[in-house]
């Protein structure tokens, strides 16, 4: 799979080229994270000439909140307005033995010929309610064609923090009478949503009154965010009025600020998985870190970022074209830095080459 | 010496002197599930089976009319005519029951989603042929709990599907009384893995589920009436004396349960009655003449003590694991039946295991059990609300079930012990001893189809289903949707028309698939093992290995495909299931767009020689190139043209260690990861 060839299809709005993105951003083998870079490159917002155009929402909220019966019908919805839509649902199922049971995709009905619409499920990273380790960049990726991206996490509370870091919107589903997410609110656990959206609005006063709950909670804290009640049973309410609040807060939203707060945290979180904390050391600590990132181009894509991180490392890695031959990268001997904590064990020296390096071949 | 709890309905008539009863009781009805290819076929059929001493009918329709749809619609597909009769509107009807006196008939209905529209059917046919509703006597099936938990063929949430239920109750005890409107199914929870305790906790939870519903339309005064009809479907296993016990069980928690929860007095009305379907779980495609003693054996389950014993029996055949029965394998499943109530000397005895003091302690034991389950369920909040949890914890013990088979510790003659044998001589025929239903037969009752529209009077049509969808849309409890339902079958409605115009107002639903909430396994060598090939497999794939499982076509079976799904996450797959009642076109985009490795389809329908060939077209349209196993039942002789048609290995029946299937399937993503990926395009 040529990464800079996919990553052209999608700029082009090619949607048929997204499956195979996803596999490619999903891969650890190291061609394949060399294809990646590539793909990535072409879609950086020096070569989209601004930011990805899709609207990337994260989804949130615990289980049996009903968030997979509103994305069924959101997803009807957009499709019958012309929107397409692409959901990476994270599954929460905790991994035992390692596997993964994928169930949600079952939840969500469209139709099978309508290239419009695309779910992909993945197994939550070993972090609590965590992204899985792809879901940053497929988001990314996927907005440079889909008119919406969801990411659907499953969690109240700390959980979301990860997908506020990568989502434009963040939308906190709550089914009436659940006591948590007020409470989380009012104690600050968790961070104020854009939107917040109570289901089963069927259920009639019951879903009122934990509207009107929320709504007096928001105030309260001084947020204006909407609280909205749906139904995504026949004959269904609220729905275009979700889709609405979420057409208006794409319309007024910058996305710049935010997509690159995300690209540089992703950058750092990214380079400190390869290099370990002493790799962030050689770097002056994360605030050094973070202040080579603001001096970076804000239209780098992320694997470059993490090239320019790499390239700051003194001594530890010689960046491509600068020394070593091309794409060569002497592999860390005993003791190095870059050697060290690398949570996925041990690895050949072909896997610790900088994510810059592999790039570079991949471009060849 | 009774069991101190037993019902008062259960009284033993011995006379002082004798140890038998002074007069011999009659046989329960005898039936057999009967019917497949087209209405003709099947009138034909009962009337032999009739002629050769069955004594009641039990109808079996095909997938697309327990479904809700027409046989020309996409998800109908190579199901029309499998495993049962289409039914698409009166006149099949009319066909299906010509010669037959519907006055004085017993008919069974294995029907549940759209258990309303077949009756109102059967009402219609009545009617025309000067038969009043009154006279009418049988069972529509008509549990949808069981559906959501195990059998797979719901069309409606649950909420709507509960009003379906209690409408038709409300029906028929006014206007047909000698009906039984819903028969409480335990038979399918044992099929699903169930253990004693579960089939009896779950199925009494689920018939209180339905006589809540039942009680809020009839009131009071007629529940006593309401719950004399409830009626039960249960199973028997080959562990024949516990499933007796169980059954007795049975009987003593109803006629509590009726008298406490309901307030029923009268003893007539809190009789325990039920018809049952022995075991199939159990039966093998290894040396399956033994299946013929083993049904044997369950039907003891269900006869040998007269205080619980079953009104209508139906067997399997000793052929089910392998496809279709014939009629000749129904007619030995017959005589069966025809031998212990004619030969043996059952029926001459009070019940002979009043005073047992090791069947009441079994009783006892059961129904310890049953009674902490219930609680369990009630806690969930409800059995409706329940359903996921007894989803989940019956995929558990058939996991264990699997598991106990796989080690040897549950022994199952001939297939994982005593398995030398000699070539049997009953599967040597051409077709290997099933019956293979004439593909052409969709064809036809498609264009019979086309023909029944073109010739009705669609404006009649058009009204009554806009009548049905208003009284649908009625919030109030009395607007009872079988008025509506039986208009619509005078005036010519079809089933899918009817099915669609509800599905329209009640929306659609899928049942959760249990398999998420699956504990994880103990330590397991044979797992360590699968997890490392699982490990290496992700290093050469770049990947985690990840597989599609799930059912194309109608068939709801989901215990086997669940199993794969468990199993393959145990063994460190990333599982994506998708559950039943999926169109070739659905599997492949999921395939497509989840970037699988593998695909397992499972069919139990008969219906894969049409849908295996068109998911791989399908797959290979959207250009999976993804290898595809298949498991079910599938008969030796199909096994070839599925290989041909590109699947790289199936299973069946005979093939119960679960763990090497995982190996065989990861080697088969292996060895395609291997090769030069023709897929993939050339450097440029």
């Amino acid at each position: 799979m040529l990464g800079a060839d996919l990553g052209r299809r999608l700029r082009e709005g090619d949607l048929a080229a997204a499956p195979d993105t996803l596999n490619l951003l999903e891969s650890t083998a190291a061609p394949d994270r060399a294809q990646a870079a590539a793909l990535q490159h072409e879609l950086s917002p020096a070569a989209l000439g601004g930011e990805a155009p899709g609207h990337i929402v994260g989804v949130t909220g615990p289980p049996g909140s009903g968030k997979s019966t509103l994305l069924s019908a959101l997803v009807r919805r957009w499709r019958a307005r012309g929107s397409t839509a692409a959901v990476l649902a994270v599954d929460p199922s905790s991994r035992r033995s390692g596997g993964a049971l994928l169930g949600d995709r079952a939840r969500i009905d469209f139709d099978p010929a309508d290239r419009g619409v695309l779910i992909r499920s993945t197994a939550a990273g070993t972090r609590l309610g965590g992204l899985a380790p792809a879901t940053r960049a497929a988001a990314q990726a996927l907005a440079a064609a889909f008119d919406v991206v969801v990411i659907e996490t499953v969690g109240v509370g700390q959980a979301e923090t990860e997908v506020a870091e990568v989502a434009d919107t963040v939308v906190v589903v709550v089914q009436p009478a659940s006591g948590d997410v007020l409470q989380f609110l009012k104690s600050g656990i968790m961070e104020i949503p854009d939107l917040l959206v109570v289901t089963k609005a069927d259920l009639g006063p019951l879903a009122l009154r934990t509207r009107r709950d929320l709504g007096a909670a928001l105030r309260a804290l001084g947020s204006h965010s909407p609280v909205l009640a749906v139904s995504a049973l026949p004959p269904g309410e609220g729905i275009d009025e979700l889709i609405e609040a979420l057409r208006a807060r794409r319309a007024e939203l910058d996305l710049s600020p935010r997509r690159l707060r995300s690209r540089r945290a992703q950058a750092l979180s990214e380079y400190e998985r390869e290099h370990g904390a002493r790799g962030v050391r050689a770097l002056g600590g994360r605030r050094g870190a973070q202040e080579l990132l603001r001096g970076e181009d804000p239209g780098l894509e992320v694997p470059a970022l993490v090239a320019a991180l790499e390239r700051a490392a003194p001594g530890e890695c010689s960046p491509p074209g600068e020394g070593s031959p091309p794409g060569e990268c002497s592999p860390p001997g005993e003791g190095s830095p870059l050697r060290e904590r690398s949570p996925r064990g041990a690895r050949s020296p072909q896997q610790s080459r900088p994510i810059a390096a592999r790039a570079e071949e991949a471009g060849r | 010496m009774s069991h101190p709890e037993r019902t008062p309905a259960g009284a033993s008539e011995s006379t002082a002197d004798s140890p038998r009863l002074s007069q011999p009781d009659r046989p329960w009805i005898m039936r057999t599930y009967a019917g497949h290819s087209t209405a003709r076929a099947s009138n034909e059929l009962f009337r032999r089976n009739l002629a050769k001493g069955q004594t009641g009918l039990s109808i079996a329709f095909d997938l697309p009319t327990q479904t809700g749809y027409d046989s020309d619609e996409e998800l109908a597909r190579g199901e029309v005519g499998k495993v049962g009769v289409p039914i698409s509107h009166r006149g099949d009807m009319a066909a299906l029951l010509d010669g037959i006196p519907l006055g004085e008939m017993n008919t069974s209905m294995t029907i549940n989603a759209t258990a309303a529209w077949l009756l109102a059917l059967y009402v219609v046919v009545a009617e025309e042929r000067g038969v009043e509703p009154a006279r009418l006597q049988g069972t529509t099936q008509n549990d949808i709990i069981k559906e959501f938990l195990a059998r797979g063929t719901y069309a409606f949430p649950p909420g709507p599907s509960m009003r379906l239920i209690a409408d038709t109750i409300a029906y028929t005890v006014h206007s047909v009384p000698r009906w039984n409107p819903i028969n409480i199914c335990s038979y399918h929870l044992q099929e699903a893995g169930a253990t004693p305790v579960q089939e009896i906790a779950y199925s009494v939870s689920n018939a209180i589920a339905v006589l809540d519903a039942a009680r809020e339309r009839v009131g009071q005064e007629l529940m006593g009436e309401v719950f004399g009809r409830i009626s039960f479907f249960v199973n028997a296993g080959v562990r024949f004396i516990e499933e007796h016990a169980k059954l007795r069980a049975m009987a003593i928690l109803w006629a509590q349960i009726g008298r406490e929860r309901y307030g029923v007095q009268d003893p007539r009305h809190l009789r325990f009655r039920y018809g049952v379907q022995v075991n199939s779980l159990g039966l093998t495609e290894s040396q399956p003449e033994n299946n013929v003693q083993r049904i044997v054996l369950e039907a003891l389950a269900v006869t040998l003590g007269r205080d619980a014993r079953a009104r209508a029996i139906q067997l399997p055949t000793w052929n089910e694991a392998l496809g279709l029965p014939r009629p000749w394998d129904q007619q030995w499943s017959l005589r069966i039946q025809q031998v212990l109530a004619y030969e043996t000397d059952i029926l001459e005895y009070p019940d002979i295991f009043d005073g047992s003091t090791v069947m009441n302690g079994l009783v006892d034991e059961l129904l310890t059990g049953a009674r902490e389950e219930m609680a369990a369920v009630a806690e969930h909040g409800g059995t409706l609300e329940a359903v996921p949890y007894m989803k989940a914890a019956m995929v558990d013990s058939q996991r264990e079930r699997l598991r106990r088979i796989e080690d040897g510790e549950q022994v199952v003659v001939g297939q994982n012990r005593f398995t030398e044998s000699e070539r049997s001589p009953l599967t040597a025929d051409a077709e290997g001893g099933i019956l293979v239903v004439d593909p052409a037969v969709e064809a036809e009752q498609i264009d019979a189809l086309r023909r029944w529209r073109s010739q009705r009077d669609q404006a009649a049509v058009d009204r009554a289903l806009a009548e049905l969808a208003r009284v649908a849309r009625e919030e109030d409890p009395q607007a009872n949707l079988m008025a509506p339902t039986i208009a619509a079958a005078r005036a010519g409605a079809t089933t899918g028309e009817w099915a669609a115009t509800l599905r329209e107002v009640f929306g659609s639903y899928r049942a959760p698939t249990g398999v998420g909430d699956a504990a994880a396994p103990a330590h397991d060598e044979e797992l360590e093992r699968l997890r490392a090939q699982v490990a290496h497999l992700q290093e050469q794939l770049g990947r985690r290995p990840k597989i599609l499982v799930g059912k194309p076509g109608l068939d709801g079976h989901s215990n086997g495909a669940e199993q794969i799904a468990v199993r393959a996450r145990d063994a460190g797959m990333d599982v994506v299931y998708e559950g039943i009642r999926l169109t070739p076109a659905q599997i492949a985009a999921s395939a497509l767009q989840e970037g699988v490795h593998v695909i397992g389809l499972s069919i139990l329908s008969g219906s894969h020689l049409e849908l295996i060939p068109a998911v791989i077209a399908a797959l290979r349209d959207a250009g999976v190139d993804a290898p595809v196993v298949v498991g079910g039942i599938v008969p030796e002789q199909d096994i070839e043209p599925l290989r041909r048609a590109g699947v790289a290995a199936v299973y069946t029946n005979k093939d119960f260690e679960i763990n090497r299937i995982m190996g065989e399937i990861l080697d088969l993503v292996a060895e395609r990861a291997a090769q030069p990926a023709a897929a993939q395009p050339a450097p440029a």
